[in-house]
């Protein structure tokens, strides 16, 4: 695919990661902030690639790992009425609620229905008037433009069978929260490049300026995500501390105005807890009050669920960065992706998925290879 | 987060007042929202994310982004940087 | 893809022709259920001969070993790009007894039909079924046919059965697989997952991507001529090539590894696995096959899958190995190993 293919280049990755280690005199700690920077990073091995001084966090840039546990419950709830039709990306089917997941409440009767695009659901809304028709709103600032033109179309068609379930969170207050934790040990950032192409870079400025760290702003395929570890790097050996836009291609400093303006009409901030971190200030939206009538937390009025979650799960550790998914006791014993104890292992995008499905195999179990050519005998 | 891939506009249209296009993955053709780019027209490459294209790809920059690195790699070899 | 029916060639004038769906009474074993196999399953599947209608077929066998294989088929949509749940059921079926290097020589197949099924829609399945089979090489030759409410079977599902002989020198299976061995892969993967997720509601999208659903019998015939001793070989089916690979590591209890830029992915597969957010290696076929072969065969292998339509695209993709024994590793373009690993249940597509 044009403008995909030609960044995954194995060749020019390699002289990226040259330049990497050329570049590297001292142990540098770097966050990449976007699950799908995650994804990139342990599907082709950049991290096995990389020297050794050099280690990547992986960022709670995972809206479905970091959606509330009280949040999945009501899904659940809404999920499980006869009447509904629960419309979801494919991301949210597996999540673990305190007893249950959406893939669960479907076999057990429940309508539920992952879609490519809230639009689909609302298509599903105007095609089933005698139905309630509920999207699960999940997702940073990439994909609520998406969610609020939903909403808007559905109150311009006057489908008021069409309600959302709200879970918006942002990035940029999560940088915050996470630099400003003590304990903190991260001293670079890769911004996540399509919450960025939406929102723009200038939210970073400030707080590259206030926490002296470079924040990198990446695409997402292979040499997208080393030009940014290189740029990162080249900053923190220099002594720099400023915002930079490696995706240049897709990303400008002020971002998509018309999609900005959508999300101020239909949505506004509010605090909004992230599971496993706890509750951060201003790191959410909800749906303006215009729209309240279509917030289907309301509309089903579901209780808010208080369940505590499992002792044993370290997510929100994983999720600041403090710890690796394999240094949690329960990895791969009691939590794996078949019995997840926490969203992490759950989500394609989750750390701890990621890193029991491209699981490394320790130096003793692959001895050292010759070049894939040899496959080929 | 945001599993967004770029295509390339073959067709616009308006359906109620909503921008619409039809964007062509290397032939897998989807049905897209334009509304979050209304300059946007046939030809051109998007972002495209849940059903709705979020940016534009600017070819230019795409190339001087190649570009860059492929004369890290030249540099590299010429400096016989690579065992450093 | 089969058409709808040619009325004209049925036999029977009436009272069939009266029903334009499938009621109840189809399965009942009464005059409706006869006049279905009579004037449809019959014709369809017997060329037209005569046959003496019994509860069991019978087929003459030589001594040695039987392949017996069965598959339930519950495809949703029922037709698709480039074919339809017929094709499957008998190519299917087909493919699992060729896994163990034996040729077809009988099939049943077994119908549960909804209730309103419109009869066009079950004879052109027919027809499908009749021609995959011919193509095949092989005759369904018994089967069974029940109706249930409306609402239940999704239209239609198909259970098919099939026998067919292993050759004597032939010795086909899992456990013979050895560090070693070549794994070959007959194609480029993931068309008929992304035929069929094309039409799927919620991510319909256009393109020209058709089923690869065949039958892979005869390829595999020219294989086995050519080096009889063929150690492993499985279509990849459901969970795709990492399924095949991840199963015979663990069944051998020996390691895989593979070249990720050695795996053929035609570019519009590529694309919807990028647009959805899936991974062509999970993705199913219909029409692939996965070779494990000792070094010493390879060249004839290989060449014989060249000289057939369905191998033409045949490449090695990786080696058996003794080495993190029941694990599969890949090479990734980059160049670093990662553990490949099936994934839990349906890959289901994503934003993240």
């Amino acid at each position: 695919m044009k403008y995909l293919d030609e960044f995954n280049d194995p060749e020019l990755a390699a002289s990226l990661l040259g330049e990497i280690a050329a570049v590297t005199t001292r142990p540098w700690t770097i966050m990449e902030v976007c699950g799908g920077q995650t994804h990139s990073i342990i599907r082709n091995g950049i991290d096995q690639l990389l020297p050794d001084t050099i280690e990547l966090v992986h960022g709670p840039g995972c809206p479905v790992c970091v959606t509330p546990l009280n949040i999945i419950d009501q899904a659940l709830s809404i999920a499980a009425r006869p009447e509904v039709i629960f419309c979801s990306f494919g991301d949210m089917l597996r999540v673990p609620g305190s007893t249950s997941d959406l893939l669960r409440v479907r076999s057990e009767g429940g309508d539920v229905r992952a879609v490519y695009s809230p639009l689909d659901a609302v298509k599903l809304a105007a095609e089933h008037p005698e139905r309630e028709v509920v999207f699960f709103a999940v997702g940073f600032e990439t994909t609520a433009p998406a969610n609020a033109m939903a909403v808007h179309l559905a109150e311009q068609r006057g489908l008021e069978n069409f309600s959302v379930l709200v879970s918006h969170v942002l990035v940029p207050p999560a940088i915050e929260a996470i630099a400003s934790s003590p304990g903190n040990r991260i001293d670079g950032f890769l911004a996540a490049g399509h919450v960025c192409s939406v929102m723009g870079t200038w939210q970073y400025g400030p707080l590259a300026a206030r926490f002296s760290v470079p924040i990198v702003v990446t695409g997402f395929e292979p040499l997208d995500v080393l030009d940014g570890i290189r740029r990162v790097v080249v900053q923190l050996e220099s002594g720099e501390a400023r915002v930079e836009n490696a995706y240049p291609r897709v990303v400008t400093e002020q971002g998509n105005a018309t999609a900005q303006q959508m999300l101020d009409e239909v949505f506004d901030v509010c605090d909004r807890n992230w599971r496993g971190i706890g509750e951060i200030p201003q790191s959410g939206w909800r749906l303006a009050d215009r729209y309240a009538r279509f917030d289907a937390a309301t509309r089903f009025a579901v209780d808010e669920i208080d369940t505590p979650e499992s002792g044993r799960c370290r997510s929100g550790d994983v999720l600041r960065g403090l710890i690796k998914p394999s240094e949690c006791a329960a990895f791969g014993v009691e939590c794996t992706p078949r019995t997840p104890l926490g969203a992490p292992m759950v989500s394609s995008e989750g750390a701890c998925a990621a890193y029991h499905q491209y699981r490394r195999l320790s130096v003793d179990e692959v001895p050292v290879r010759p070049p894939a050519d040899s496959i080929r005998g | 987060m945001c599993l967004a891939v770029p295509g390339r506009i073959i067709e616009v249209w308006d359906d109620r007042g909503t921008p619409m296009a039809t964007i062509s993955f290397d032939g897998i053709e989807k049905e897209i929202c334009l509304v979050y780019l209304p300059a946007a027209a046939v030809g051109d490459y998007a972002i495209v994310h849940a059903g709705f294209a979020i940016s534009q790809v600017d070819e230019d920059q795409a190339r001087v982004t190649l570009q860059t690195f492929a004369e890290l790699g030249l540099l590299a070899d010429e400096l016989g940087s690579t065992e450093r | 893809m089969a058409d709808a029916p040619d009325v004209g060639g049925w036999t029977c004038p009436v009272p069939l022709r009266g029903h334009d769906r499938i009621v109840m009474g189809h399965g009942g074993g009464g005059k409706l259920s006869s006049e279905l196999i009579e004037h449809l399953f019959v014709p369809a599947f017997n060329d037209g001969a005569a046959v003496e209608l019994h509860d069991a077929a019978t087929v003459p066998v030589t001594t040695g070993r039987l392949a017996f294989a069965t598959d339930s088929y519950v495809v949703r949509p029922l037709f698709f790009a480039g074919g339809c749940i017929g094709d499957l059921a008998v190519n299917g079926t087909v493919n699992d007894l060729a896994m163990s290097g034996a040729q077809p020589i009988a099939m049943s197949a077994g119908f549960i039909l909804e209730e309103g099924l419109p009869m066009a829609t079950l004879a052109a399945v027919v027809d499908a079924m009749a021609a995959a089979a011919t193509a095949a090489g092989v005759r369904i030759v018994t089967g069974d046919t029940k109706v249930v409410g409306v609402g239940q079977a999704d239209g239609m599902y198909v259970n098919t059965a099939g026998i067919g002989m292993i050759p004597e020198h032939v010795d086909i299976r899992p456990g013979r697989a050895r560090p070693g061995d070549v794994v070959i892969l007959s194609g480029p993967i993931g068309e008929h997952g992304v035929a069929v997720l094309s039409t799927r509601e919620g991510f319909e999208f256009g393109t020209d991507v058709r089923t690869d659903s065949a039958a892979l019998n005869g390829l595999v015939g020219d294989m086995i001529a050519a080096f009889a001793d063929i150690h492993v070989l499985r279509d990849a089916t459901r969970g795709g090539v990492t399924a095949v690979l991840c199963e015979i590591a663990a069944s051998a209890r020996l390691g895989i590894e593979f070249d990720e830029r050695a795996i053929p992915i035609p570019p519009a597969v590529a694309a919807a696995c990028s647009f959805l957010g899936l991974d062509a290696m999970h993705i199913a076929n219909e029409g692939k096959l996965v070779a494990f072969v000792p070094p010493e065969g390879v060249d004839d292998v290989m060449d014989a899958m060249h000289r057939h339509d369905l191998g033409r695209d045949a490449c090695v993709i990786g080696r058996v190995v003794a080495d993190h024994p029941g694990t599969v590793v890949a090479r990734t373009a980059l160049g670093a190993l990662r553990v490949v690993d099936v994934p839990l249940g349906e890959q289901l597509p994503r934003i993240c």
